[in-house]
């Protein structure tokens, strides 16, 4: 009886610490965006309140945000905008992770750890280290941008800005989200069993099958896992278009700072960060269920 | 063993130096003797004395390092105890609880958490409100590598501590603690290194009367950037480079865990 009682001191002394706090710094703010997003912004900032001041003021509830939302497709082509650049980037990440995923996944036992720590020491230095960077090196006066621009002049077009650009913002989404589609391509790669690849080949399976038929379909729930984590942060990123991107680059991280930061409509914030939250849910789960469906077929 | 092809081995390298090419570059002109990040002019070390004199600057390092402190030493706290927790009861709500703040957009949590402070606690943003984020977001991390940790060990262990009569807590004391301490100072170690890099969170938290060095490198970028955001990036670089290397040998796990 004494150790039951025991047991249970002990879950409850576990559990309720972490979880008091969570719900209290994680749900509770959660939750309270998607009431503001029912609310009228405030005279000054913040939100109206709900109850009746008695003045004559805006407050309680209203559909008024999420209206606006549709009223003007602007918000729309920001969204779909922010999906082709994750989708961009996403795609790089893959075509350059693969080969770096496959090289630590082939290496020899006592090597992998070291490569995959050299794949993470870049990562573990500050983000805005690694985007300030990038402004160096497409920065207008660096030798890249130069010789780029000598040859366009040479043939008589236009010298180009490669920093404030599109192609900027990508180049900053794939250089700081790439390691996150490397370490779950090669925690995958790692598992396959060499044997299969001489199976196939002993099959008269060449290279190219080998990796088509064998290989790629075995790595999925790895290109789906790094596919999620890279897609995920780039969908809300506002720092890179921010910092690396022009005034015409926004994406919808942008688009939310501004109604909480610069043009102080929270309510209207709020129902864009809730919009974004129902995407990424329904990418999580469709990430989820890809894998699944992946498994239960191999 | 199968050979790697070429084409393959090159892709790689090119991948490799594309991640570390950018880092390289931002060292190199923090000891250059220009204000342009332009072009190799002659070696100097005035960026890192203009660094050393930046009175913001080494206010904001202090903020830095006491909020990385104090978040991080919390955050192992509650994420040792979800760690064991799940570990031990699965409660598929705390995995959720642990792991959504940290698989969401940044902006997400960065925005609640100030409507929430602003809104409901009435706070003024400040030292405290950027801590209690930081804390937030960190639990799910050291979590992650306890958990990790946990799941490599042997179960009999516990039993038999259990059938020698020990209590939860002589259990917990005497066996499960010291064994899973490397993961604990791991993920302090990540929780610290994640709270001092720490910028989206910050810039919503942070409020106009604090500033922390990230927070000092954005203004700086922003508005006029010299060589002195390289010199103090190299020395960031370095301290990390520390963190992260001391938290790889406290605990095997913790790449795969926190990676």
């Amino acid at each position: 009886m004494a150790s039951q009682r025991g047991e249970r001191l002990t879950r409850l002394g576990a559990t309720a610490p972490p979880t008091l706090f969570l719900l209290a710094f994680f749900l509770v703010p959660a939750l309270i965006v998607v009431l503001a997003s029912f609310q009228f912004p405030g005279e000054f900032g913040g939100l109206a309140p709900l109850a009746d001041p008695g003045d004559g003021r805006e407050h309680g509830l209203t559909l008024e945000n999420i209206q606006f939302f549709f009223s003007d497709f602007l918000f729309t082509e920001i969204f779909l905008r922010s999906f082709v650049v994750a989708a961009e980037s996403t795609l790089i990440c893959l075509v350059m992770a693969y080969p770096v995923a496959w090289l630590i996944a082939k290496s020899p036992k006592q090597h992998r750890d070291f490569l995959v720590l050299l794949v993470i020491l870049p990562f573990a230095s500050n983000f805005l280290i690694r985007v300030y960077a990038w402004m160096i090196i497409l920065g207008p006066q660096a030798a890249l941008a130069r010789t780029l621009n000598g040859v366009l002049g040479a043939f008589g077009f236009e010298p180009v800005s490669l920093l404030f650009s599109p192609f900027a913002v990508l180049v900053g989404m794939v250089y700081v989200h790439l390691p996150f589609m490397i370490l779950p391509l090669y925690t995958n790669l790692e598992k396959h069993d060499p044997l299969l690849l001489d199976a196939a080949q002993d099959l008269g399976a060449n290279a190219w099958q080998r990796f088509w038929r064998v290989t790629w379909p075995l790595s999925l729930p790895g290109v789906f896992a790094g596919s999620a984590l890279v897609f995920i942060p780039v969908l809300g990123m506002f720092a890179i278009p921010d910092i690396l991107g022009g005034t015409r680059d926004m994406l919808i991280g942008n688009l939310i700072k501004d109604q909480f930061l610069g043009v102080r409509d929270w309510p209207f914030g709020a129902t864009l960060s809730i919009v974004l939250t129902l995407c990424v849910l329904a990418l999580a789960g469709l990430a989820a269920w890809a894998g699944k469906a992946r498994r239960t077929h191999a | 063993m199968r050979r790697l092809p070429v084409w393959l081995k090159l892709a790689a390298a090119a991948s490799f130096a594309f991640l570390y090419v950018p880092l390289v570059v931002v060292v190199a002109y923090s000891f250059n003797d220009s204000r342009l990040n332009a072009e190799w002019v002659g070696f100097t070390l005035d960026w890192y004395r203009v660094l050393f004199g930046d009175k913001e600057m080494q206010l904001a390092a202090r903020n830095s390092l006491a909020i990385a402190l104090v978040a991080s030493l919390c955050a192992t706290f509650f994420g040792t105890l979800a760690g064991l927790a799940i570990h031990r009861y699965h409660p598929r709500w705390l995995v959720l609880l642990v792991i959504t703040p940290v698989a969401m957009p940044e902006i997400l949590l960065g925005v609640s958490l100030l409507v929430f402070f602003i809104q409901v606690l009435h706070l003024t943003l400040g030292l405290v409100s950027v801590v209690l984020a930081h804390i937030t977001f960190s639990i799910g991390f050291v979590a992650i590598v306890v958990r990790t940790r946990l799941a490599g060990m042997d179960e009999s262990l516990f039993e038999a501590a259990r059938d020698l009569g020990a209590s939860p807590w002589q259990t917990f004391r005497l066996v499960t603690f010291p064994l899973i301490l490397p993961a604990v100072v791991a993920g302090f170690l990540m929780a610290f290194t994640l709270s001092l890099d720490d910028f989206v969170i910050t810039f919503f938290t942070a409020g106009v009367g604090v500033s922390t060095l990230p927070l000092q490198i954005y203004s700086m970028i922003k508005i006029a950037v010299t060589p002195e955001v390289n010199a103090i990036s190299t020395l960031l670089m370095l301290l990390t480079l520390l963190l992260v290397v001391a938290a790889s040998r406290m605990d095997k796990g913790f790449m795969k865990g926190g990676g």
